[in-house]
């Protein structure tokens, strides 16, 4: 009887083992972090653009208003692919765009907005990347919807068709 | 005098690199617990992403305003999830993973126990 249980319970053991680890297999290994959305806006002190000045962020969000925050920089490939979209929505009246220039050299960034146009009311600056922390982005591009201060929706990635689609929809 | 001077200036030396050391090690401490999120399966520490250096900046200037260690990660695991600390809390999805290896030793004990002590009487 004793040498019948052995065999019994290292299959069963065996069984439950490669289960586990199929399963596993089947699943992505890249983790992204879980959209914080109804979140409100991280507040925080920023430099504005090629000037001195500095704002707060509660200043720049107000109610009753959409924005899109978008992170990007010169370096970032992705960010000239999305930039049409950006002009795009730009031409909507009921959105602001707001850019968060993300460890830029001032000089490439200038030369980037001149290329390609400037979709931004305002552009704020993120020289070590601490900003970008704080809204719990880790990439460029990013952009969140806000609306009363909170984070209404999260991209992760740069901007494509169906997501401006998207966000046309949610601002009307 | 000549020695006091040099006594006052040694002592001043030796007396900012201790306080700065003290920082390093706490700073690489922590960066050693969290994970990247660029490049999954290195820490801060190793990582010499964009991201990883902008958490680094973050870790030091939290620790100069006179964030704890456990405030730190606390605020980053707001902004990121649990995914980011490599200490995982005991919660309900880690249960298994924190209860197992206690369970193990208990069965394994049971076994040892079954087969050498009772078996002797």
């Amino acid at each position: 009887m004793k040498f019948k249980i052995l065999p019994i319970f290292f299959t069963i053991i065996f069984l439950i083992i490669f289960l586990i680890f199929y399963k596993g297999l089947q699943n992505p290994n890249i983790y992204t972090p879980k959209n914080n959305i109804q979140k409100n806006i991280p507040s925080f002190k920023v430099r504005i653009f090629d000037t001195t000045n500095e704002i707060n962020s509660k200043e720049i969000f107000k109610d009753n208003q959409f924005y899109l925050m978008n992170i990007w920089a010169s370096w970032c490939v992705p960010c000239r692919d999305e930039h049409t979209f950006l002009l795009d929505l730009n031409d909507q009246k009921n959105i602001k765009i707001i850019g968060l220039n993300y460890k830029d050299n001032n000089r490439s960034a200038k030369k980037f907005l001149k290329e390609l146009g400037n979709p931004y009311n305002v552009i704020l600056l993120d020289e070590d990347g601490t900003i970008a922390i704080e809204w719990g982005a880790y990439g460029v591009p990013e952009s969140f919807l806000i609306y009363n201060k909170k984070i209404i929706k999260k991209i992760i990635g740069p901007l494509n068709e169906n997501l401006l689609q998207e966000i046309k929809e949610l601002i009307e | 005098m000549k020695n006091l001077k040099f006594i006052i200036i040694f002592l001043i030396i030796f007396s900012f690199n201790f306080s700065n050391a003290q920082d390093i090690d706490l700073q690489s401490k922590i960066s050693k617990n969290l994970r990247c999120l660029i490049c999954q399966g290195q820490s801060i520490h190793d990582s010499d992403s964009e991201f990883a250096n902008s958490i680094k900046i973050l870790v030091a200037n939290k620790l100069n305003e006179g964030f704890s260690e456990k405030q730190i990660y606390d605020y980053l695991k707001g902004k990121y999830g649990e995914w980011i600390s490599y200490d995982p809390e005991f919660n309900k999805n880690t249960y298994f993973l924190w209860l197992l290896p206690i369970l193990m030793f208990l069965i394994g004990g049971a076994i040892i126990a079954k087969l050498f002590i009772i078996k002797k009487n």
